[in-house]
């Protein structure tokens, strides 16, 4: 069919663009039998791959929960839809960017983040917050290639800042931490979320035969061609010569297309539209005809292109960034042309609507593609790949915990706990993003368990409702337990959400996993889903868009199991109006809200947690500092005591009552109620009782299910009230203020500290170990 | 009062500005695309906003600065009116010769974002009339290219004649290189010009105005102007 000097289609050629013997046959039949065309071939390349196809993991994401009386839309289109009341909804996704970002650190997660918000605006929502789930490799001499590895913390956070900044939207933080098993295969998935009205959801559907589709954004260059399939494969020596396939990304031109875009969605010319991601042309055409059905006609000549000689098949593979493809109402071709023009980018007419069920591509007039669209859709392969459960498993599981922690070591292991990058402040890479552009941020990063913006109408006036949102995910726990370690994720980022005072409504996850070829992973995986789906039934969330990415290994490791997820939640009344003129508007600004952060407010408050503590080191950051090894028992999860917990702080936030909150996490209990005070600027005197727990369960366990909240000294009746009406566990901690930390358990005194002394190394931690 | 905010391609601080001086301040506020060559009738305040203007290629505010719009600006300065360039605005203000100096790279080579304490200088202008002299604010700032340059002649020229309206300092007011972000020359934050109806700075007063954004302490600037345009 071609006349063009391409390679020789064969089996060999098929198998070298990652196709597998049994695709190939029915790459054949798909197309009777004839030898396909050389960017026939690499439509069946792209479509099929992981990447596009979640080829291994479909039939396990049937698991998570998406439905919920708030979903207006869930998983398969651009973004996820939630409602929050008054006809307004929120759209969001989080996705990966690794393998890229490996590569290339700055180009891939900047455009990981350039990806991810035209996946949020494709659906008709203006982004209004972002969010980054980081994982890296060890910082110090345990990791032979630790200079590259600072030089890819840097790099990630330049390129999500360089291109978020740009765009002018807020981040408000998300969540990053270093273990050795990202050494060779690091994590970058991007969060954003946009606000839209919830009845102008707009759709990738390429629906009314006849109607013309419209190419719109940058040229197409060469980059990024085989992107999703080098998303497919397992990272090894050859990997650096890839560098080529990562996509550039010019976050000027997305601001452009991101303004026209909108100025596209206030009007009713645009009957579908879609983001050209992975595999480009190919994945966008393709999907928005298969959901409505139809067939298409593109004119590939038509394409505005960034240089001369690009061939068929680079345009269907290009996976250049800042494109759109849309199908226009009759008629308004001219005024979507007219609206491009004015924000200085290309848009034309490349093809049309049919009703044949068939792609075809043209070049010069000469049919290159024929391919049936859903046939090729339905033939994408399903993998019931097998799974087991490692052998070595229990083992780890049971492996004994060292001895307890002499009470003459608690100061030592406390400040060099204080400076694990894990648990160090992040401020160094999260100061590096804009976090309060477009004046709807009520809690910025670092501030709070979870960020929070403000939901303004179309008068620019508060509705009073606000969204919060938090990232999280514990590798080590899924490690030890995928089931569990999975829930721990859900149940972690929803109880973050409401320590700010949220109530969790959706989540959207991002599931990194090693190679699915290899049945341990396989079943970590399954294992991953069911957890996510217990954790999502208990709690009520659904899960309404995500992501995964498979192949996370390098030279045959994988990493840990890494289900990150993203948690929305909702605040009907966050924002009290203040009257600017006011004679005294300083001081309203001091009145509280109805959310909090984490920083203590005052000093004299009480200091309380809320959960119970358990003789549990496992995966701890605590246990790896003192063996260097990530082993025992995954932590417990309680989800009917998850439940009622988040109920419990949240009620206690709205009330008023609850001045802080702060979950306890990596680093234990200490660290949790030391970062309140950092945040807080103070000191605080602790007096724990030990209760027959060891004194490192104590101090750094990380028991699941705990938060510590502050309450003024006449507020600690109520508090105890309101645990008790939700049958929450609730002991007395001791006291803020001061400029000092003290500690003392079972009236022993262990710790006597200088607040800012340990401040400063939580702060700067970061900073030295990334030199 | 009317205040007029230029839009630039790769502006992204506009709906701060229009959000500030339209929803909070209830100024009658209209965005003006760059390339109109005349600014609305009328026009009290033109406020150029923040952003990545034409993505900062070039330099930042380089191209902005020769866009149609900025003919009328340039007009309505000489005139007597006032303008305010906050973030790239200050940036853009320059690059048009409305200010003196240039915005270099922020010596810490990153992009920053944070809460900065900044120490009035001069409050004789109209635009901080509301404030007193030596108050310190805090307010967010968020930019990679706000280290303020000037050469050594123009640097004493400008302290000479009082043309610093803020400097970075800490919260006690101290000022010092400890206590600028960003290297700026004598921790320089905002200037105007000689005769005090151009004023530029980096940090982001507009978007510290109302107790939900975490602090109010950029609206004594608001309620300056408000006063000036009463008097006026």
């Amino acid at each position: 069919m071609s006349t063009m000097l391409e390679p020789q289609v064969n089996e060999a050629l098929a198998l070298s663009l990652g196709l597998s013997p049994e695709e190939w046959q029915v790459a054949l039949r798909l197309v009777d039998g004839r030898m396909p065309t050389y960017p026939e071939l690499g439509i069946f390349s792209a479509m099929w791959s992981e990447h596009c196809s979640y080829k291994s993991s479909r039939i396990h994401l049937r698991n998570l929960p998406t439905e919920g009386p708030r979903v207006l839309q869930g998983p398969g289109e651009n973004a996820g839809v939630v409602d929050i009341g008054d006809g307004w909804a929120v759209a969001f996704k989080m996705e990966s960017h690794n393998h890229p970002s490996y590569i290339e650190p700055y180009q891939g997660a900047a455009t990981g983040v350039g990806g991810i918000l035209r996946d949020v605006f494709t659906m008709g929502a203006r982004p209004l917050a972002n969010m980054n789930s980081l994982r890296f490799g060890e910082l110090d001499g345990s990791n032979p290639q630790s200079g590259r590895m600072k030089s890819l913390v840097k790099g990630v956070a330049a390129g999500i800042a360089g291109y978020g900044n740009c765009m002018g939207i807020a981040m408000l933080g998300g969540d990053c931490a270093f273990d050795a098993c990202y050494n060779g295969n690091i994590l970058v998935n991007a969060f954003s979320l946009g606000l839209l009205r919830g009845d102008r959801i707009f759709r990738g559907y390429a629906s009314g035969v006849g109607n013309k589709v419209m190419y719109i954004g940058s040229k197409t260059g060469r980059d990024g061609i085989h992107g999703a399939s080098m998303a497919s494969a397992e990272f090894g020596e050859g990997s650096e010569e890839k560098r080529p396939t990562v996509q550039v990304g010019d976050p000027f031109t997305e601001k452009l297309l991101l303004e026209a875009c909108m100025e596209l969605f206030a009007t009713d010319w645009v009957i579908g539209i879609q983001d050209m991601g992975a595999a480009g042309l190919t994945s966008s055409s393709f999907e928005m005809a298969s959901r409505a059905e139809t067939g298409l006609r593109l004119d590939l000549d038509q394409v505005p292109m960034r240089e001369e000689g690009m061939t068929p098949f680079e345009l269907m593979l290009s996976e250049s960034q800042e494109r759109m493809l849309l199908v226009a109402k009759p008629g308004h071709e001219a005024d979507v042309v007219r609206v491009l023009h004015k924000w200085g980018l290309d848009a034309v007419v490349v093809g049309e609507v049919t009703d044949s069920g068939r792609f075809i591509g043209m070049w010069h007039g000469e049919k290159v593609i024929d391919l049936p669209i859903q046939p090729l859709a339905d033939a994408a392969p399903k993998y019931d790949r097998p799974r087991s459960r490692p052998e070595w498993l229990d083992a780890l599981n049971a492996e004994a915990m060292p001895e307890d922690l002499k009470a003459a070591e608690v100061e030592r292991t406390l400040r060099r706990l204080l400076a694990q990058p894990t648990v160090a402040s992040k401020g160094w890479i999260f100061e590096q993003y804009d976090g309060t552009v477009r004046s709807n941020t009520l809690l910025m990063q670092g501030r709070g368990d979870a960020g929070i913006i403000r939901i303004k109408g179309e008068d620019g006036k508060d509705t009073g409702k606000a969204v919060a949102m938090k990232s999280d995910c514990n590798g080590r726990y899924a490690h030890l337990d995928p089931f569990w370690g999975a829930a721990h994720a859900v149940a972690e980022a929803c109880r973050n959400v409401s320590c700010v005072g949220a109530e969790p409504i959706g989540l959207t996850d991002c599931l990194n996993y090693g190679n699915p070829e290899k049945p341990e992973n396989m079943w970590a995986f399954e294992q991953g889903t069911l957890g996510i789906r217990q954790a999502c039934l208990a709690l009520g969330v659904p899960v309404v868009s995500g992501n995964v990415s498979l192949y996370n290994d390098t030279e045959g490791v994988s990493i840990f199991p890494t289900p990150m997820i993203g948690a929305v939640g909702l605040i009907e009344d966050a924002a009290l109006p203040v009257d600017v003129h006011a004679p005294d508007a300083t001081a309203l600004a001091k009145v509280g809200n109805r959310f909090c952060g984490s920083g203590f407010r005052a000093a004299f408050d009480g200091i309380f947690l809320l959960g119970e503590t358990r003789d549990e080191l496992g995966g701890s950051e605590y246990l790896k500092l003192r063996t260097g090894r990530v082993y025992g028992p995954c932590p417990e999860l309680w989800l009917d005591d998850e439940f009622r917990l988040q109920a419990c702080v949240r009620e206690g936030i709205r009330l008023g009552l609850i001045r802080s909150a702060h979950d306890t996490s990596e680093g234990g209990l200490l660290t949790a109620v030391l970062e309140s005070a950092f945040q807080g600027g103070m000191g605080c005197q602790l007096m724990l009782t030990r209760g027959g727990l060891r004194l490192d369960s104590l101090l750094f366990g990380e028991s699941a299910g705990r938060i510590v909240v502050s309450v003024s000294p006449d507020g600690e009746s109520a508090l105890k009230a309101l645990c008790e009406t939700h049958r929450v566990p609730f002991a007395k901690l001791g006291t803020t203020g001061g400029k000092r930390v003290t500690v003392a358990v079972d009236g022993q005194p262990l710790l006597d500290a200088d607040a800012a002394d340990l401040a400063a190394i939580h702060g700067t931690a970061l900073e030295k170990a990334l030199g | 009062m009317r205040v007029a905010v230029p839009v630039f391609p790769g502006s992204n601080c506009d709906h701060d500005a229009l959000h500030a001086c339209g929803t909070v301040m209830g100024w009658d506020t209209i965005p003006v695309w760059h390339q109109e060559t005349a600014l609305p009738a009328n026009t009290d305040l033109v406020f150029v906003p923040g952003g990545f203007s034409y993505g900062d290629y070039l330099r930042c505010g380089a191209i902005a600065a020769l866009s149609p719009i900025m003919g009328d600006i340039k007009r309505h300065a000489e005139n007597g009116g006032l303008v305010f360039g906050v973030c790239n605005g200050f940036q853009i203000l320059c690059e048009a010769h409305l200010l003196p100096g240039a915005l270099l790279r922020n010596d810490t080579l990153r992009f920053i974002h944070k809460w900065v304490h900044l120490r009035v200088e001069r409050n004789s202008l109209p635009f901080t009339s509301s404030l007193k002299a030596g108050q310190v604010i805090c307010v967010p700032m968020a930019h990679a290219e706000g280290n303020y340059t000037l050469d050594e002649g123009g640097l004493a020229d400008l302290e000479a004649r009082n043309g610093v309206a803020f400097r970075y300092c800490d919260a006690a007011g101290a000022v010092g290189e400890d206590h600028t972000p960003n290297g700026a020359a004598n921790a320089i934050a905002g200037i105007t010009n000689l005769r005090g109806n151009v004023l530029g700075m980096m940090p982001h007063p507009e978007r510290a105005v109302e107790a939900a954004m975490g602090g109010l302490d950029g609206l004594p600037i608001f309620q300056s102007l408000a006063a000036a345009f009463t008097k006026a």
